[in-house]
């Protein structure tokens, strides 16, 4: 029976050390919810908090209506996954997949077709009397998420599960777990570090930073919508450029330090004011020109073909070097050293505050409790 | 991190830290402080420094350090200039026979050290088969082997296999690039061996000397039976204990005070000299042994060859003269071939003694088993202070000389309330504490290398702590552990110094039973037994080889 999860006020020290100061969170039943953050954000260690492995040392955490900050970590019913997968080197797959059971002492028959069921499942079935040091990673990890699901967790928790993998098989896998995912409807609380990872299975990315939350949402809001410039800079790649925000007749301006300029729809209300912004624009973002036709003045450094796109890094007349994306198409490439103008699809970029705190858009969507 | 959520003091292993704590207080510090107060007692019945006044102003007895120092020192130099170039060669190099060389260079390794000193006074004493053929053919004396020499030769053969066995680990963690990028920029051959490979290799060496000069510092067994004037000071405690003129307890207490002291001095030496050299490395590809070109590959077959027939060959000419037919007494050897010292020793109680040695084998190995698994649990997985505690007090016996172990247990254990001595269970207590040390560092390893997450995979699928321990970490730790456990098996079968200070007729061990036939010069009986004992350290030893595979073995 799958659960929803309410985090209060959560607070977690290491000795003096504060790690998370103070989160709150909600995840809803059922839901692929995941913690995305650099390292030493907290994502792990408020990951080990639900699953009852490291202390609270405030807040409260709720299964539906039940507190299990007391919880003995073996009776939460969790179904846990780890970065190394942590298979019991010493027992079959089989034996695997049916130790949660066993210790829940399910009838044998029972036992036994469970484990078949799941190991089937994930496709570990023709390896069941196999000693798992055999197995390859991808494999391992299959049997640590059918071992994990088997005991029909209320919550399932995931630490970067396919960071020990190779590029190719992690994106082989992260198919496997959201289709499982979709299959069983279990909540999980998933930990990655690699955005395009989160972006790829989640139903709501939760971006942290030092123990903060920064933005809660689905992939689409957090990325088109980021509410500041670190969630713009890790989600995806962006370029950040300083500009000046002006306000003329009601319309809003955006003047960059080479005098480009172009309006800007959509700031906020309270916002509407001359200011010194940040402007977020990411590399798919700018329209490269080779005419004469107003934009900004770049040099091109560099480019790299790659097949569907094509990458740029030039520098701008204002001094700054920015990343560039373009679809590749039948026409030449640029050269480096050559003259361009770009142009910016000034409906899809951000603008933030001259801290970077704060988005000045509307449609920024943060799912945070307070 | 701790895995525990709730600090409640009554937690299994807060209990079990407690209980260890208690039992290291019982049979280590109270033996040791027991030693140290006695050491104070005086032969005229009061307190003072009269002994260590004694021990330091009497060059008689202050020589014995000098010649444990002189001894130790120049085991370890021979050991490491003959071991550090045999694991060189055996690692680099194709050779033939390699199983075959290492086999027997463990085992030279492994026999009781006064056995291999009684086996080479067989071979070169005043009797000895090669004195007497020398003698007989050429009419050529052999200078005298006894003493110094007899302890080096004694001693070295039996401890540069610890030279060769932690070199051999350190060239095996080295990478075959390593090896390739110094041949790239140049450096190869008599170059490469000192410019590279001994400098990466200088921790193990480190270690390995350190191993060596302990052993060779505490060893009891060699000097006794080979030393004859030349006196070092485990004997010397023995000495005192045994006493020629009445025994001298006090006297005793202070010279194993001293040699405390000094062992502590030389561990605590070396720790500070491998931290200054320590560093790691890790092979992804480890060296591929290559062919030696003719003349090389004739050299370092023959040097390894040699250097372990060196070594061997005067046990199994002690395995040999346990079949020779002896004189009534058994004191001399005569014509011919057969089983009469075995039928001997069976009618002196060789049963008994093998019954024995069993059983306080077996005994202590599964003490100390249950001891070092829940010591190294509560070190890795439970830190606190208490474990702190009990990890500095499980290192402690690393520095006690066997026959100080030994007169510390008697010391504490002959008066109520616990009266011990004379029993088996001294024997047993002395063999766990010698021992536990070890096995209390490789039991650390071996958990340090099980990821936590193992742990609370278990516990997240609803198993609880303590089955968790059984059904996860234990079976998980249990190769490196069973392979830890038949070497101290092998240890403490072999082992004489502790039990010759604490053994009755009633506790006697092959070793010591070993023993009493050589101080009656009953050769061809102590042969018989000695052999019997070597039977039993090869098939433990083939147990152990076949359960680490191709582990290293490290003692």
């Amino acid at each position: 029976m799958s659960v929803d999860i309410h985090i209060k006020h959560a607070v977690k020290k290491f000795g003096n050390k504060t790690i998370i100061p103070d989160l709150s969170l909600d995840v809803q039943n059922g839901e692929f919810f995941t913690l995305l953050g650099p390292s030493g954000c907290g994502k792990t260690t408020l990951l080990r908090m639900i699953a009852g492995f490291n202390t609270i040392e405030g807040g409260d955490f709720f299964f539906n209506e039940k507190r299990i900050n007391d919880l003995d970590p073996s009776k939460r019913n969790i179904g846990m996954v780890f970065q190394n997968y942590a298979i019991f080197p010493h027992l079959t797959v089989r034996k695997n997949v049916a130790f949660g059971l066993k210790n829940k002492k399910f009838p044998k028959d029972q036992i036994e077709e469970l484990t078949d069921q799941f190991m089937r499942l994930v496709h570990v079935d023709e390896y069941a009397d196999r000693i798992p040091e055999r197995l390859s990673g991808g494999q391992q990890q299959r049997v640590a998420l059918a071992r994990a699901l088997v005991i029909s967790p209320d919550v399932l928790l995931m630490d970067e599960p396919l960071s020990n993998l190779d590029a190719k098989l992690r994106v082989e896998m992260r198919t496997v777990i959201k289709r499982i995912h979709d299959d069983v409807g279990i909540t999980t609380i998933y930990v990655t570090h690699d955005q395009e990872e989160a972006m790829a299975v989640s139903d709501r990315i939760a971006v942290m930073n030092e123990g903060v939350i920064q933005q809660i949402g689905n992939p689409q809001e957090v990325y088109q919508r980021p509410t500041n410039v670190f969630v713009a800079s890790f989600i995806g790649r962006t370029n950040i450029l300083e500009a000046r925000l002006s306000i003329r007749d009601g319309r809003s301006y955006l003047t960059f330090k080479d005098g480009f300029e172009f309006e800007i729809e959509g700031v906020l209300e309270d916002q509407m004011k001359d200011q010194d912004v940040l402007a977020s624009i990411r590399p798919e973002d700018f329209v490269l020109l080779h005419g004469e036709e107003k934009g900004f003045e770049a040099v091109v450094i560099d480019s790299t073909f790659l097949g569907l796109s094509t990458h740029y890094n030039v520098t701008l007349a204002t001094g700054d070097e920015v990343e560039i994306t373009q679809e590749s198409s039948r026409k030449s490439i640029v050269k480096r050293g050559m003259t361009v103008s770009l142009q910016v699809k000034s409906d899809m970029i951000n603008v933030f505050t001259a801290d970077g705190e704060h988005n000045i858009l509307s449609g920024v969507k943060n799912d945070e409790v307070e | 991190m701790s895995l525990h959520t709730r600090k409640s003091k009554l937690e299994i292993w807060n209990l079990i830290a407690y209980l260890i704590v208690i039992l290291y207080v019982i049979f280590l510090i109270f033996p040791l402080a027991n030693i140290l107060k006695s050491s104070f007692d005086q032969a005229d019945g009061t307190k003072g420094f009269g002994n260590f006044v004694r021990f330091f102003g009497e060059p008689h007895y202050f020589n014995t350090i000098i010649n444990s120092f002189k001894v130790s020192i120049v085991v370890t130099i021979i050991s490491i200039i003959l071991g550090v170039p045999l694991a060189y060669f055996y690692n680099m190099y194709q050779m033939k026979g390699k199983r075959f060389l290492q086999v027997v260079i463990i085992l030279c390794s492994m026999s009781a050290p006064f056995i291999g000193a009684y086996s080479w006074i067989l071979v070169l004493g005043r009797n000895g088969v090669i004195t007497r053929l020398l003698e007989n053919l050429f009419g050529y004396t052999m200078p005298n082997i006894y003493g110094f020499k007899g302890i080096v030769i004694s001693l070295t053969s039996r401890l540069f296999p610890m030279v060769f066995l932690y070199t051999s680990g350190a060239l095996k963690s080295i990478d075959n690039s390593l090896i390739e990028a110094s041949q790239n920029l140049g450096t190869r051959g008599v170059k490469m061996f000192f410019k590279v490979i001994t400098p990466l290799c200088m921790p193990s060496i480190l270690a390995a000397a350190l191993i060596v000069f302990m052993r060779a510092m505490a060893d009891f067994g060699t000097p006794l039976m080979i030393g004859e004037g030349f006196r070092t000071f485990p004997v010397e405690i023995y000495n005192a204990y045994v006493g020629e003129v009445g025994q001298n307890f006090g006297f005793a207490a202070a010279i194993s005070i001293v040699a405390i002291l000094i062992t502590a001095l030389v561990f605590l030496l070396q720790k500070w000299a491998t931290s200054k050299f320590s560093f790691t490395i890790n092979a992804m590809h480890t060296i591929e042994s290559k062919k030696a070109k003719p003349a090389f590959n004739f050299f370092i077959h023959f040097y390894s060859y040699l250097l372990v027939s060196i070594a061997m060959l005067p046990q199994v000419y002690l395995w040999y003269s346990s079949f020779r037919n002896t004189s009534r007494s058994g004191n001399v050897f005569m014509e011919g071939h057969s089983l009469m010292s075995y039928k001997e020793v069976m009618k002196r109680g060789l049963g008994v003694s093998i019954k024995n040695t069993f059983f306080v084998g077996a005994l202590s190995v599964a003490i100390i088993l249950v001891l070092a698994v829940l010591v190294s649990y509560l070190v890795v997985r439970r830190k606190s202070f208490k474990s702190q505690l009990i990890d500095t007090m499980s290192m402690v016996p690393y520095v006690l000389p066997g026959s100080v172990v030994g007169i510390a247990l008697i010391s504490a254990f002959n008066t109520r309330p616990l009266i011990l001595t004379g029993s088996v269970a001294i024997i047993i207590v002395a063999m766990v504490i010698r021992r536990i040390p070890y096995t209390i560092r490789s039991s650390v390893a071996i958990l340090g290398q099980i990821p936590i997450s193992m742990e609370e995979a278990a516990i997240s699928l609803g198993s609880n702590k303590l089955k968790t321990f059984f059904t996860i970490t234990v079976p998980m730790m249990r190769n490196g552990i069973v392979a830890g456990a038949l070497l101290s098996w092998i240890t403490i079968i072999t082992e004489l110094s502790t039990s010759i200070i604490l053994y009755t007729a009633r506790s006697q061990t092959l070793t010591v039973f070993t023993y009493v036939f050589v101080s009656r010069g009953s050769d061809g009986q102590a042969a018989a037994v000695a052999t019997v004992l070597s039977l039993f350290t090869i098939i433990s030893l083939t147990a152990f080889m076949i359960i680490s595979k191709d582990k290293d073995v490290t003692m």
